[in-house]
């Protein structure tokens, strides 16, 4: 070919593939559930590379954290005595309240909230950076997750399943900046969405002018719109000023290293209506708390965190 | 005829290799670090691989595999579909025009040339993501990730170097 053709045919492959690029981020933009099926069919043939991968990554992480708490190990050991009396505290006060409640939903013929199943899996992949805030974990369909699943650790919402394939899980994090998640806040449960913008410290949108949110309040689902089952802790509002109100999140990502996958039954649309099913109108009346702490996501010890491979 | 098979592919493989390493790079890139602060200074290392290969084997990077390589890059550092293949396409290209420029330049021009070249496709990768969402993503960071590319650049650039020695002669 002569040299002038040859240079018009390499310019010519540079404007198919870029036109190429620019299509496929037309048809993200058109068609997303497309998109992010494609996504994760590329993702899936990897997600056993990135598995093996992530282990020795976990494995150096996990020495890291291992020397840092030897330097300030007696320093911890205060803090978390001091802490455990605090909860020993709080312990008794949930009981009171877990007896009172029973009594009082036994009186008012309460059909409890459905139960969650749970599935574990392992972070193998971590996206998050500037540009987006998400994970991949190592759990798919074939584990029974599905698209609009919850994804906590032991202190709190972590995401949601945005993307699924055989053996792979992508979860859009808190963070992300196409994160919602309608709130309530504080002790007066003031209603607000926590919106991500990929930093690490997510904002309150839609506050109600005139509500006064302060700083250390509670964030929780509120389960409005039906995205999130109500009551799932988030996090603690750490500053407020006249522009942003920003909540520092519960779940520490440096240490995320295995994450809970709930089924609310809000994932596959079929939300089961109270007392629809009979297994859960038989079910004795439990209050949400005691019911998250023997299955849910609260306070489950690391040693029931299996493995999902 | 044994010999004469093992020895194609042995050519095969190592012909693939820019590419497979590049591509390794961007899997790399996604593993779980377990630190905040690592992930957000994080470098962009798909970016220098490329530019690296377009310079010195163009043969072994064509354009068709940057754009795979691109959408890899996508598919694992959370971008919307197209952003990482456009601008690795982009970044390929303007390579290949300033590969004559760069040919028997100092270590200290090419990594000047680097950094230019680095801090246009990360905003371009930026722009793109903001204009996709309709929002605006705090420039700090991406100024941030330009830093650390361009840090990164000599120490990634000297081990490719080596891995040069495993290609086969450019014909």
């Amino acid at each position: 070919m002569p040299p002038g053709l040859k240079s018009i045919a390499h310019w010519l492959v540079y404007a198919g593939l870029i036109m190429f690029a620019g299509g496929l981020i037309l048809l993200g933009k058109a068609d997303a559930v497309l998109v992010e099926r494609l996504r994760m069919q590329v993702s899936d043939p990897l997600a056993p590379v990135l598995n093996a991968l992530s282990r020795p990554a976990d494995f150096a992480a996990d020495g890291l954290d291992r020397v840092r708490g030897w330097v300030g190990v007696t320093e911890e050991n205060e803090r978390l005595r001091r802490e455990r009396d605090d909860l020993l505290l709080w312990r008794a006060a949930a009981k009171h309240l877990e007896a009172e409640n029973a009594g009082l939903r036994r009186l008012l013929n309460y059909v409890p909230d459905p139960e969650a199943s749970y599935r574990s899996a392992r972070i193998i992949a971590d996206s998050s950076g500037v540009f987006a805030q998400s994970v991949m974990v190592n759990a798919g369909t074939l584990a029974g997750v599905a698209k609009g699943q919850i994804v906590l650790d032991g202190a709190g919402v972590v995401g949601r399943i945005v993307g699924v394939s055989g053996r792979a899980g992508r979860v859009l994090l808190l963070t992300d900046l196409n994160s919602r998640v309608p709130v309530f806040v504080g002790p007066e449960r003031h209603r607000a969405v926590l919106a991500g913008d990929n930093s690490e410290t997510p904002k309150l949108i839609h506050v109600v002018p005139g509500e006064t949110i302060k700083v250390g309040d509670d964030v929780v689902t509120s389960g409005i719109a039906g995205g999130f089952p109500p009551g799932l802790p988030v996090g603690i509002v750490v500053t407020v000023d006249d522009r942003h109100i920003t909540v520092a999140l519960n779940t520490d990502r440096d240490r995320l290293e295995y994450v809970r996958i709930a089924d609310f039954g809000i994932a596959t649309g079929d939300v089961p209506l109270p007392g629809r099913s009979p297994a859960a109108a038989s079910r004795p009346a439990r209050p949400a708390a005691a019911n998250q702490k023997d299955g849910g996501p609260i306070g489950a010890p690391p040693a029931q965190r299996a493995d999902a491979r | 005829m044994t010999p004469a098979i093992w020895s194609r592919l042995d050519v095969i493989a190592r012909r693939l290799l820019p590419a497979a390493l590049t591509a390794a790079l961007v899997l790399a890139a996604a593993l779980p670090l377990h630190s905040t602060a690592a992930r957000a200074m994080a470098p962009s290392l798909p970016l220098i691989a490329v530019f690296f290969w377009t310079l010195y084997r163009p043969d072994l990077m064509p354009a068709v595999a940057v754009f795979v390589i691109g959408l890899l890059w996508d598919v694992f550092a959370g971008l919307p579909i197209g952003i990482g293949a456009t601008v690795l396409v982009g970044v390929h290209a303007i390579a290949t025009l300033q590969r004559s420029f760069f040919n028997g330049k100092s270590f200290t021009v090419l990594w000047l040339g680097f950094a230019v070249l680095a801090a246009a496709a990360l905003i371009l990768c930026w722009l793109m993501t903001c204009l996709y969402y309709v929002t605006l993503i705090t420039p700090a960071r991406v100024l941030f990730q330009i830093v650390t590319t361009v840090g990164v650049f000599p120490i990634l650039c000297w081990l490719l170097v080596r891995c040069q020695g495993l290609l086969p002669e450019q014909t």
